[in-house]
């Protein structure tokens, strides 16, 4: 039997990743992107593992909801990255500044 | 009953009206007609008051037409009360001012602001009746401020000229000093009494006579003599009592018959009148009725002198205007209430008379006013010439004149109240006051009248051609006001000494000095007997004797004496130097106070620190937090991250 622990630790590392992915990451928006799903998956990691321990369905229900909605975010990530792509021809994070003030 | 008194009141304002609103449309001969015809409704319908009341009998009428509104108890309301008092008024007021109506067409004929001219003064008449028939003190203060405002549009009616506007403005000034008073003083009557109706008020008074309050914290002031003394002050603004007065001679700058109605016969005299009809209060007070008698005495004597010097015809009466006014103002102060409305009377159609005739000299001369270009006009203007001497004597006081009946009555009433117990030096100071003023008087008038009508012809060649009577228009009111400054003063042992005002005027009986003088009252014959073996005659004549020697035998005495007393000159050329201590003192240093308000106050501290500060602060906000934005996702998304640990740290540690 493996502890619950030992799961939370994989999740939180899988985060921390992801943060990391999110901010020291400055070359690639797709890579954001990917951070961003690691970062739900972590997330998904804890529910599955606290619903086990706890015998209770629910969080496995949830982990369903928020892959339909991860999905739903990546395919529109990726659309407005076409986009940008086309207008830009770059997916490089720094340029993407419109909004400094 | 009330329909009548309505009907008084608002015939003028709707000649005014039609005159004002629509004088393009129906012309400058329909103007005059219909605010003449308005007026004269209102005189005819006076004299009909005036008629029920001697020879009808009938009672005082006192009620109210109509609620304005009622705020916390108090009624503001608009209703009319019509004793003898009101009566005399209302003949006064609407009599004079008909004939300054008619005089009018004759003076303002060339004028282009001739329907204006009419429908100002046709309000004027409309006000004055409001202000004398009113039962209530918002009444009272809507004629007060109504006559004002309709004075100051008349003195700058020549709005074109430059005096003209400062003159309208020094006595719309002025007179808000007086009108502070006198708001004041109906605050208080409200804040003691609870009501603005005059009988309500007036029966309340006899139970404040031991109220006190403090104005200046330690001192205690008798309720009625604050009351009292704040009327008065309104009294003083609005008929020009020193220091109040400065504004009276600059409002000649108006046209003539303005200054014939308003400056000299009716507006000014409102002062007195409300004293008058204040009566009830005033004789609770002996402190408030001293502080009169000193104003009007001073006023009475010292106006005079300036009237002395004056070389500006319209000048000269308006400074005897003053002094008359002191001479009312002293008999109120004397409780000789009856002595003063009576004066008041008489004064009004003498003084319009003196105007109008000045005025009548005033067009022959092609509006030249100044005196030393005049003299010899007596055969020119012959008419204008006997009216002005009527007017003269009637003002100096000489026997058998209306005017020596009331200045003598005053004269004695005042001599008498240094006899009572409660007379103190002002009584003294007054009466003598008072007779110096009768030489000054008859000095002022006879110089005026010689140098007008006597001696040399000093005009020019082109002027003199030209000089001839006026029209009817200009002469009849002249006629019709002699008369009445003639015979007015044969019912001084009826309005005074006989019981005519009734109740409408109280006396306190320790001051009754018109009822002990009327015991000794026999008729007008004896009146006159007495009064020739008074010193007021003597000194009348001696006056008129003066002038004439002086201005008409030896003119090089009054040059010699203007450079012997130099200084003197100087004083009285400057007006004891109050123009300039109001100008130079009060003007100036209210300017220099709103001028430091407006650079310290608007200037830097609403405009620079609150407006634009605080814009400032704001802008310079935005320029430290605009670098936070640096349009960086991962900026962004370390700041989410931040924040999520905060709010985390913050949700375990602190529960």
């Amino acid at each position: 039997m493996i502890p619950l622990s030992n799961y939370l630790i994989v999740a939180a590392i899988l985060f921390s990743l992801s943060i990391a992915g999110i901010f020291i990451n400055r070359k690639n928006i797709i890579i954001l992107l990917m951070s961003i799903e690691l970062m739900l998956l972590a997330v998904n990691l804890n529910f599955i593992a606290f619903s086990h321990y706890l015998g209770d369905s629910a969080g496995q229900v949830f982990v369903f909801f928020i892959l339909t909605v991860a999905a739903a975010e990546a395919a529109i990530g990726l659309a407005i990255l076409i986009v940008l792509f086309r207008k830009r021809h770059s997916i490089n994070v720094d340029d993407v500044s419109d909004m400094k003030g | 009953m009330q329909n009548l008194f309505l009907t008084i009141a608002l015939a003028p304002l709707v000649g005014s009206i039609l005159a004002g609103l629509f004088g393009k449309q129906i012309g400058r001969t329909a103007s005059h007609w219909v605010t003449i015809s308005g007026v004269a409704v209102s005189c005819a319908l006076s004299f009909y008051v005036m008629k029920l009341f001697l020879i009808d009998g009938m009672a005082s009428y006192n009620e109210s037409v109509y609620t304005w509104l009622v705020s916390d108890g108090i009624k503001f309301e608009v209703g009319f009360l019509v004793d003898k008092l009101t009566a005399i008024m209302l003949v006064v007021v609407t009599f004079v001012s008909l004939m300054v109506h008619i005089y009018t067409i004759g003076y303002m004929k060339d004028d282009p602001g001739y329907q204006r001219f009419f429908s100002y003064i046709a309000l004027f008449t409309f006000s004055m009746l409001m202000l004398v028939m009113a039962n209530n003190f918002m009444q009272l203060f809507f004629g007060w401020e109504a006559v004002g405002l309709v004075s100051y549009l008349l003195i700058g009616f020549w709005y074109t000229r430059d005096t003209a506007i400062f003159a309208n403005l020094k006595a719309f000034l002025v007179n808000r000093v007086g009108d502070f008073g006198f708001l004041l003083g109906i605050a208080a009557v409200l804040m003691y009494t609870g009501s603005l109706d005059y009988a309500t008020v007036f029966a309340k008074i006899p139970g404040l006579t031991e109220t006190t309050m403090q104005i200046f914290p330690g001192v205690d002031w008798s309720v009625i003599t604050v009351m009292g003394i704040l009327l008065f002050v309104g009294a003083m603004g609005k008929s020009a009592q020193v220091p109040l007065h400065v504004w009276l001679p600059d409002s000649m700058e108006g046209p003539t018959p303005i200054s014939a109605l308003i400056h000299a016969a009716t507006m000014v005299t409102a002062g007195i009148f409300m004293v008058a009809r204040m009566s009830p209060i005033y004789e609770f007070t002996t402190t408030a009725l001293t502080f009169i008698l000193f104003i009007g005495a001073v006023t009475a004597l010292f106006m005079g002198f300036l009237g002395l010097i004056q070389n500006d015809i319209k000048r000269v009466v308006a400074y005897s205007t003053l002094s008359q006014l002191g001479y009312m103002t002293v008999a109120l102060g004397a409780s000789a209430y009856s002595a003063a409305i009576f004066h008041l009377m008489t004064h009004a159609f003498f003084k319009a008379l003196l105007f109008l005739g000045a005025g009548a000299v005033i067009i022959a001369m092609h509006h030249e006013q100044d005196m030393r270009k005049m003299g010899g006009l007596r055969k020119y203007m012959p008419i204008t010439y006997i009216t002005s001497l009527i007017g003269s004597l009637a003002l100096i006081g000489f026997p058998g004149f209306a005017g020596f009946f009331s200045k003598d009555t005053i004269i004695e009433a005042v001599h008498l109240s240094t006899t009572l117990d409660h007379a103190t030096w002002v009584h003294t100071f007054a009466y003598y006051a008072i007779l110096a003023g009768v030489f000054i008087t008859a000095l002022y008038s006879f110089r005026m009248f010689f140098l007008v009508f006597h001696g040399k012809e000093r005009m020019d060649d082109h002027t003199r051609e030209h000089l001839h009577e006026c029209s009817a228009v200009v002469t009849v009111p002249l006629i019709l006001l002699a008369i009445p400054s003639v015979v007015a003063g044969y019912f001084l042992g009826d309005v005074v000494f006989g019981d005519y005002f009734g109740d409408a005027i109280m006396f306190s009986e320790s001051k009754n000095v018109i009822g002990m003088l009327g015991e000794d009252y026999h008729g007008i014959v004896g009146f006159i007997q007495h009064g020739i073996m008074g010193p007021a005659f003597w000194l009348a004549l001696a006056g008129l004797f003066t002038a004439w020697f002086i201005y008409m035998k030896r003119p090089d005495i009054a040059d010699t004496a203007k450079q012997k007393l130099g200084f003197l000159h100087k004083l009285l050329d400057n007006k004891y130097y109050m123009d300039d201590l109001y100008i130079k003192g009060f003007a100036a240093g209210g300017r220099l106070l709103g001028k430091g308000l407006w650079k310290q106050g608007d200037v830097n501290v609403i405009d620079g620190l609150m407006v634009n500060g605080s814009a400032a602060v704001i802008n310079w906000f935005a320029g430290v937090a605009r670098v936070v934005q640096t349009g960086h996702l991962y900026h962004y998304a370390f700041a989410m991250i931040l924040g999520l640990l905060g709010l985390l740290s913050w949700f375990i540690l602190g529960a």
